[in-house]
């Protein structure tokens, strides 16, 4: 080991700065048992990074274990910058989806680009190219003035990154509840295409082999985020907007088409993002799952500015930039490349026998630790769970017992409502600023179940969409865990793609607390069971937690990310009616829950309940009926039932496409059991609107499988309206109301933005 | 027929239109570099959408000033075809192969959505397989799409039958709903005075199967192949 002693001008180590680290007691003592002495200001700030709750999964590491991440199809599960799945004919998707909530809460453009971003660059560093883009946003109510800045701000960054690097953006969900509002989530999910035998892992090896900075140039810019998103967000979170990364896409570009031709080039033998904590974080990986030892020389990295110190070096989180490991002796031909992009090449260090990780300026040593426990040293915790009583005591509530609103005897009314409640409004206003076409692979865009993109040289497509039902977990953390990945499947089987695998992000507030690691615990455990039971294993993901403002935490929120194949392009499956006569059907168990539905929130302004359960193994058995039926080619169109119930689902099936509305006659006259709220608006789990011109056929692939399936109507092209038969009474809901409520809500309060519509002309300060 | 499909730092539809026209046309394309000197025997040039050199300062601004532009505004200037998409519309108005520019579309956000289009001339080298007053569904994505020039500009243009594309709605009329970034008089595409030269803002190139929603714009292609083929 070296002598490692503190720079000139470096602050003495005191509790005070300790804590300022965010090291708890025990952690610093057990960064003195590794080292054999006080570290310095340096080693410091690396390990308060990479032991920060962002960088180490310190609370959830135990908890994401019982997940199952294996399946004959999984060439790379967690652990990697993502997670990487065959699709047969040599190919395969890389996916993983990223959290950026604490940036976009105080600087939403940048927030949100700079996680589309990063979220990119783990996807191409598997030697990826990627193909779309997914994001899953949670706002507060859009009643708030803030709130609408934050909307437009996150869309805006979203869109201005993604359609820079032209890359689409295909499909998402745009959720909007109080519990969000000073905490709003942006999670962005992205999906790339590859050649098996161009996967490349972030692994070091070869001693000797040089290590090089590619791309960007280090600036200060986002020193500590990663230590800024692992703790709650307070008023004082605006003074540290310096920690916020500011986003290039231009430089994306560069550095995609660059980093893939590498990878291409053979020159290189791993290669990863300096993202969360930079050059510390990406260093220590590779060399921790090489089993070697590095040393980087901080003075040789491309900097924008003079004058850094180490410690800054180390910490930036400057946005487009690479570490890479080449091969000895082609360092030149790796500058080449890289400046034929236009972009910087250095060589910063060397992969080293010696089990050290050790960082200097120059020749002396600033950092040292021993072999790769810098990583595998950072503890991990399991505190104590416990339900909260208020929440356990909110789902014990019978919200049969909510009395109807007198307005409610016409449910019309309450359908229009729920249509133009913003959760489940039309999101175009989002997603048209979003090209959602370029790279000409687009065959379902967004507004659809899950997007479709075909795969280029095969009859194959993947279809893609995340998913989460936020208030379910909150009241369930179990079911509505169970149900996040049960939605998620059955939106990708709506549009003729058989579930593969799963991607997720994990936002849930501060784990120290009792009530919030117990969400954590059952949460995962629900999600372990329907992965389980849908033969979805979990490939990577991310957690973020300490989504926490003086309001109290958000909804658990765990956003699933899945991806599906389907094996024949002919079987892409719409969600819209479609064909004239055609008649439809409600595939799987009716049922009236209405726990915790859209309909008690809205309202009735509750959220209490048991939320709808959700069998795991009837699942199965819908999906796989389904699949049945679209390859048999008997399907029309098929429309999963969530938010709103059947009524919303009918609804959408009418005019979700406002280039082809079409009118329907449905009878739900028998379901004499159910009240018409619960017939129409509650959402129990597992059902699927159908159209199909041969239902017969239809019926007999349900009956074999063994489940439910009722004919409940016919599309009437022309017919204006759709009209409802129930036990009690008929409801005629014309297309024009509908339309106007689904299509006409989220344009109009964005319009009605003071300031204007646009994030351009919003005033951050201002709108506070 | 070749074509070649420049690729300046940052665009980001040069292997749309690569696909498309060795996929659709099944002719002969390849990509040219920014940096260099060459049109590599390219009959046809394509300037293709995205964002050249990240749109900074003002789109297409920088681009034109790529070493390959002089040999691209040569190849104009004598007459060969070049096909401006989207970005490449913008670049082709910074280097005067076009005239007008284009603005950042009026309502300020981005826009990305399936709009109808008018052939409002049938008689040039992109668009003698259409019908003029043919109507097409063709992909938009841009923030810097509204068509601005002065008004004997626009007055010359129209006389001339230059303005070769408006968008409407699907009845056919000129609206100002149907107008996607506020462009001037709704023109989405226009033709240089010799013909050879075609600016529009839709995607003709995402245009080209069914499977993607639309196959109107195959013919814009197919067109070029028709013409300067004969």
């Amino acid at each position: 080991m070296s002598d490692v002693k503190p720079r000139p001008g470096d602050p003495a180590i005191t509790p005070a700065l300790i804590a300022e680290h965010g090291l708890t007691k025990t952690e610093y003592e057990r960064l003195i048992a590794m080292l054999g002495r006080v570290p310095t200001f340096t080693e410091l700030g690396i390990v308060s990074a990479l032991w920060s709750e962002h960088c180490s999964y310190k609370h959830s590491r135990p908890i994401l274990k019982t997940l199952p991440t294996t399946a004959p199809y999984v060439l790379q599960g967690p652990g990697e910058n993502a997670g990487v799945i065959s699709i047969g004919d040599g190919l395969a998707v890389a996916f993983k989806i990223e959290s950026h909530n604490h940036p976009s809460a105080v600087e939403p453009y940048q927030g949100a680009a700079t996680g589309v971003g990063g979220i990119l660059r783990d996807v191409f560093t598997m030697g990826a190219r990627p193909i779309a883009m997914l994001n899953s946003l949670r706002f507060g109510s859009l009643d708030d003035s803030r709130v609408r800045y934050l909307f437009s701000g996150v869309v805006k960054g979203i869109g201005d990154y993604g359609n820079c690097v032209g890359i689409p953006t295909v499909a998402g969900e745009i959720v909007f509840d109080p519990s969000y509002e000073k905490n709003p989530l942006v999670n962005a999910m992205c999906v790339g295409l590859l050649h098996e035998e161009d996967l490349i892992r972030a692994k070091a090896e070869g001693v000797g082999n040089p290590i090089m900075a590619v791309g960007a140039r280090t600036g200060r810019d986002g020193i500590h985020g990663a230590s800024f998103a692992s703790e709650d967000l307070s008023a004082a979170s605006d003074a540290k907007r310096p920690r916020i990364q500011v986003g290039d896409p231009f430089t994306e570009k560069l550095l995609l088409e660059a980093s893939l031709e590498l990878i291409k080039s053979g020159h290189i033998v791993a290669i990863q993002d300096m993202g969360a904590a930079g050059l510390t974080s990406s260093s220590a990986e590779m060399a921790e799952r090489g089993d070697v030892g590095v040393t980087i020389d901080v003075t040789k990295v491309p900097t924008r500015e003079s004058g850094m110190s180490p410690y800054e070096i180390l910490l930036s989180e400057s946005q487009e930039r690479m570490l890479v490991v080449a091969k000895k002796g082609r360092e030149d031909s790796v500058r080449e490349i890289l400046t034929k992009w236009d972009l910087t090449a250095a060589v910063i260090g060397e992969v080293i026998a010696e089990p050290v990780y050790r960082v200097t300026e120059g020749t002396t040593v600033v950092a040292e630790f021993p072999g790769s426990r810098l990583v595998t040293d950072c503890p991990s915790y399991s505190p104590p769970a416990r339900e909260s009583s208020e929440i356990a005591a909110l789902r014990a509530a019978d919200p049969s017992a909510i009395a109807e609103r007198p307005e409610e005897k016409d449910p019309a009314w309450t359908l229009q409502q729920l249509l133009s409640a913003p959760t489940i409004a039309s999101k175009a206003w989002a997603y048209r600023q979003y090209d959602s076409t370029v790279r000409t692979n687009t065959v379902v865009g967004p507004g659809g179940d899950a997007a479709v993109l075909r795969v280029r040289g095969t009859s194959k497509a993947i279809a893609v969409k995340t998913d989460c039902n936020g208030r379910y977990v909150y009241l369930d953390p179990r079911v509505g865990g169970r149900i996040a990945v049960a939605e998620a499947a059955r939106n990708v089987a709506c549009t003729g793609a058989r579930p593969m695998a799963i991607t997720n992000c994990l936002n849930f507030g501060n784990p120290t607390r009792p009530e919030v690691f117990y969400q954590l615990k059952e949460a995962v455990a629900g999600m372990g069971e329907a992965c389980r039971a849908l033969g979805t294993p979990v490939t990577g993901g991310n957690v973020s937690l300490y989504n926490e403002s003086p309001s109290g935490a958000v909804y658990p929120t765990p956003v699933i990310g899945m991806v599906g194949l389907i094996e024949d392009l002919s079987h892409v499956t719409r969600a819209t009616f479609h064909r004239d006569c055609d008649a439809i059907l409600l595939l799987g168990e009716p049922g009236g829950e209405l726990g915790g539905t859209e309909y008690l929130a809205t309202i009735h302004g509750k959220v209490l309940g048991p939320p709808p359960s959700c069998d795991v193994d009837q699942e199965r058995r819908v999906i796989d009926a389904l699949l049945e039926a679209i390859r048999a080619e008997v399907v029309s169109s098929a429309h999963d039932c969530s938010d709103g119930g059947l009524a919303v689902a009918l609804a959408e099936c009418c005019i979700a496409n406002p280039e082809h509305e079409n009118g329907a006659e449905i009878d739900l006259s028998n379901y004499s059991a159910l009240t018409n709220r619960e017939i129409l608006f509650g959402e129990s789990q597992g059902r699927i609107v159908l159209s199909s011109s041969s239902p017969e056929r239809v019926l007999a692939i349900a009956a074999k499988a063994g489940v439910k399936c009722a004919r409940i109507g016919k599309v009437i092209a022309d017919s204006n309206a759709l009209t409802i038969r129930l036990p009690k009474g008929t409801v005629r809901n014309p297309l024009i109301r509908l339309h106007r409520a689904y299509h006409d809500t989220i344009p109009g309060i964005m319009a009605r933005t003071p300031e204007h519509a646009t994030f351009d002309e919003l005033d951050p300060v201002a709108a506070h | 027929m070749k074509f070649g499909i420049v690729t300046f730092p940052g665009s980001n539809c040069d292997y749309d239109a690569l696909q498309a026209i060795t996929e659709i046309l099944g002719e002969e394309a390849t990509y040219l570099w920014h940096k260099d000197h060459e049109l590599k025997g390219s009959d046809v040039i394509i300037l293709p959408g995205g964002f050249s050199y990240g749109d900074y300062l003002r789109a297409g601004a920088i681009a034109r000033f790529s070493p390959i532009m002089q040999d691209v505004v040569a190849h104009a200037k004598a007459g060969g075809p070049v096909l401006a998409i989207c970005n490449g519309f913008q670049i082709a108005c910074e280097a005067g192969l076009l005239p007008g520019a284009l603005m950042r579309n009026s309502h300020l956000q981005f826009v990305s959505a399936e709009v109808r289009i008018r052939v409002e001339n049938d008689d040039t080298m992109f668009t003698n397989l259409y019908d003029r007053g043919e109507i097409l569904r063709i992909p938009v994505a841009h923030g810097d799409g509204r068509y601005v020039a002065s008004t004997d500009v626009l007055d010359q243009l129209e006389a001339e039958g230059r303005v070769v594309f408006k968008y409407v709605d699907a009845d056919g009329a000129i609206t100002a709903d149907a107008n996607p970034n506020g462009s001037e008089r709704n023109i989405a595409g226009i033709i240089s005075e010799a013909g050879n030269v075609l600016g529009l803002m839709p995607h003709p190139e995402r245009a080209c199967s069914p499977l993607l929603g639309s196959s109107d714009g195959a013919r814009l292609l197919e067109s070029i192949l028709a013409r300067v083929a004969a």
